[in-house]
């Protein structure tokens, strides 16, 4: 309870909205779970192959190399020592790398045993700009 | 004193600045790296693969062995200290998780404090080693043991003998075991001991780490001083040095200040960071040092009313430097880069970073060949160069920045993780 005066244009009461205050949403902690293992990458301007999935061209991706890849993910991988990003398909042994692109229906990229597979990290945000 | 109950594991990078490079390279993954110095000048880092190549080449001139390198495909690549100084942290944020203390020792080392914890070492130091690798892709090697000079040890061992696969715990080793490895090693891979220690303890009959090991400590105190006295004592398993969790002055030179009232031109702004920079620089020289790289930093207050305005910046140096107008010029030039108007700001500081001891050799840190006749020549250096200064701190500040001294980095890197338009692409 508050008593005394209270001077015109000052007020004394707290603010009603004082209980409910938070802090600013942080869009670096929303989207980087752990941030020594989370890099930025840019997807190239003829970057089709994840488009079904909304992977536009020139695309930000947050890759986190500390999540261990697991089959559906979206994954950030070597190719040929090219980087690529396609989906992880693993099953009964079979090891593919699938795009998501009906129209231009690229071909999985399959791994035979023995093949290598090289996986830097799971891509868990993709940010296009609309402007 | 007892034997050490502590454990200490030592991580360290394998190539760090190498290491870096490749990370956002694949297709190098398999191709010798080499890292030049500022201004191109010698390597100072080199791949796995450049090393085998090339060993002999480190801290050789670029331009004598460039012509040979290229035709070995050699791949050679400037400084990137923002991108190194990013993968650092990156390196030691992943270590914090597995001791409940950390000392970050240099850009690519860092002792832990794994006393207590009840695992099988060699298990989970390999751990340590693959979670590393998998969050940030830098390869390092851990050495285990119950001192930190042991442990230093444990890690050159882990990282020269292929069969510990970048593991070797020296707490779950014989002393038999470990006396044979140390009878093959030279003094030189023992943490402290320089060159010019090496060749008086060489003169004497000491040529290996066993023998030193062996050695009377008190009769090596009073021949050489208390510090490679506790080096022996180390190497025996009695611990004396204790982890240091402050960052040392060694390691980086700060100067900052909040403003007693809120600042806005510029021209004020330029006051207090060439008196920081100028601050800092005088406190390097008192150490001996040489840094490589400026950062500067001005913020407004978090608790003002307006946005939250911080901005900082770090350039590498031409060339190690103490000087105090060259290091003022660059914080005034980077200071320029990062002000914009309107804005009250509350805080400003300069930061020298990548700190090298004058003779260019890690061990100088340690002080064994500190003699007299060197700190009188610093101080000799220090005066004059004070000297110097004072009378040109008005003309400086008002001058400007030559780009004349601005570095030469033709191979540099993209900054991958410090800047939206360098950001590594996917083609």
């Amino acid at each position: 309870m508050y008593s005394g005066r209270v001077s015109a244009g000052q007020s004394r009461f707290p603010s009603p909205a004082q209980d409910y205050e938070q802090e600013e949403l942080d869009l670096n902690k929303h989207m980087i779970a752990n941030p020594p293992a989370t890099f930025f990458y840019r997807v190239g301007n003829s970057y089709d192959s994840m488009i079904d999935v909304g992977i536009l061209p020139n695309a930000l991706l947050v890759v986190d190399r500390s999540i261990t890849p697991k089959s559906s993910h979206i994954v950030l991988a070597e190719v040929d020592k090219e980087l690529v990003v396609k989906r992880l398909y693993k099953w009964k042994g079979v090891i593919e790398l699938r795009s998501e692109n009906k129209e231009k229906n690229y071909p999985p990229i399959t791994f035979k045993d023995g093949e290598e597979l090289i996986v830097f990290g799971v891509v868990t945000f993709n940010v296009n700009a609309l402007k | 004193m007892p034997l050490s109950n502590r454990v200490y594991a030592l991580c360290d990078a394998n190539s760090f600045y190498a290491s870096c490079e490749k990370v956002f390279r694949p297709d190098l993954k398999n191709t010798p790296v080499v890292v030049l110095s500022n201004n191109d000048g010698c390597v100072v880092a080199q791949s796995k693969e450049a090393k085998a190549m090339l060993d002999l080449w480190m801290c050789r001139p670029w331009f004598e062995i460039e012509e040979e390198a290229k035709k070995l495909g050699v791949v050679a690549f400037s400084s990137n200290y923002e991108l190194y100084a990013n993968m650092s942290n990156r390196f030691m944020t992943t270590l914090r998780q597995f001791a409940p203390r950390q000392e970050v020792y240099s850009i690519d080392e860092s002792f832990l404090d794994l006393t207590g914890i009840n695992r099988d070492l060699v298990a989970y130091g390999k751990q340590i080693k693959d979670t590393v690798l998998q969050w940030t892709g830098l390869p390092i090697c851990v050495g285990i043991a119950n001192t930190k000079t042991l442990a230093k040890l444990a890690n050159h061992c882990a990282k020269k003998q292929s069969h510990f696969n970048g593991v070797c715990d020296f707490t779950s080793m014989s002393k038999t075991e470990i006396d044979a490895m140390m009878q093959q090693l030279p003094l030189s891979k023992v943490w402290g001991i320089g060159n010019k220690l090496e060749a008086k303890l060489n003169k004497l009959g000491v040529h290996d780490v066993l023998r030193l090991k062996r050695a009377d400590p008190k009769r090596i105190r009073d021949e050489f001083g208390v510090l490679l006295e506790r080096t022996i004592r180390e190497l025996n398993g009695e611990s004396w040095l204790e982890l240091d969790e402050t960052l040392p002055e060694a390691k980086q030179v700060m100067s900052s200040r909040s403003f007693g009232t809120r600042v806005s031109t510029l021209a004020e702004l330029e006051e207090a960071v060439s008196y920081h920079a100028t601050n800092a620089s005088a406190r390097l020289r008192k150490h001996g040092l040489y840094a490589n790289a400026v950062y500067v930093f001005i913020q407004n207050s978090p608790f003002d009313k307006a946005q939250f305005y911080g901005a900082s910046h770090t350039v590498a140096m031409p060339s190690p430097t103490d000087n105090t107008m060259q290091i003022n010029k660059t914080a005034l030039w980077i200071l320029k880069k990062l002000y914009k108007e309107g804005i009250y700001y509350q805080k400003a500081g300069v930061m020298l970073m990548e700190l090298v001891p004058s003779g260019g050799q890690q061990s100088d840190l340690f002080g064994f060949t500190q003699g007299d006749s060197k700190s009188a020549k610093l101080m000799d250096t220090l005066d004059s160069i004070n000297k110097k200064y004072s009378k040109g701190t008005i003309k400086l500040a008002s001058e400007g920045v030559h780009k004349a001294w601005v570095m030469k980095r033709g191979m540099k890197s993209p900054n991958y993780t410090g800047d939206w338009n360098e950001l590594p692409h996917i083609r």
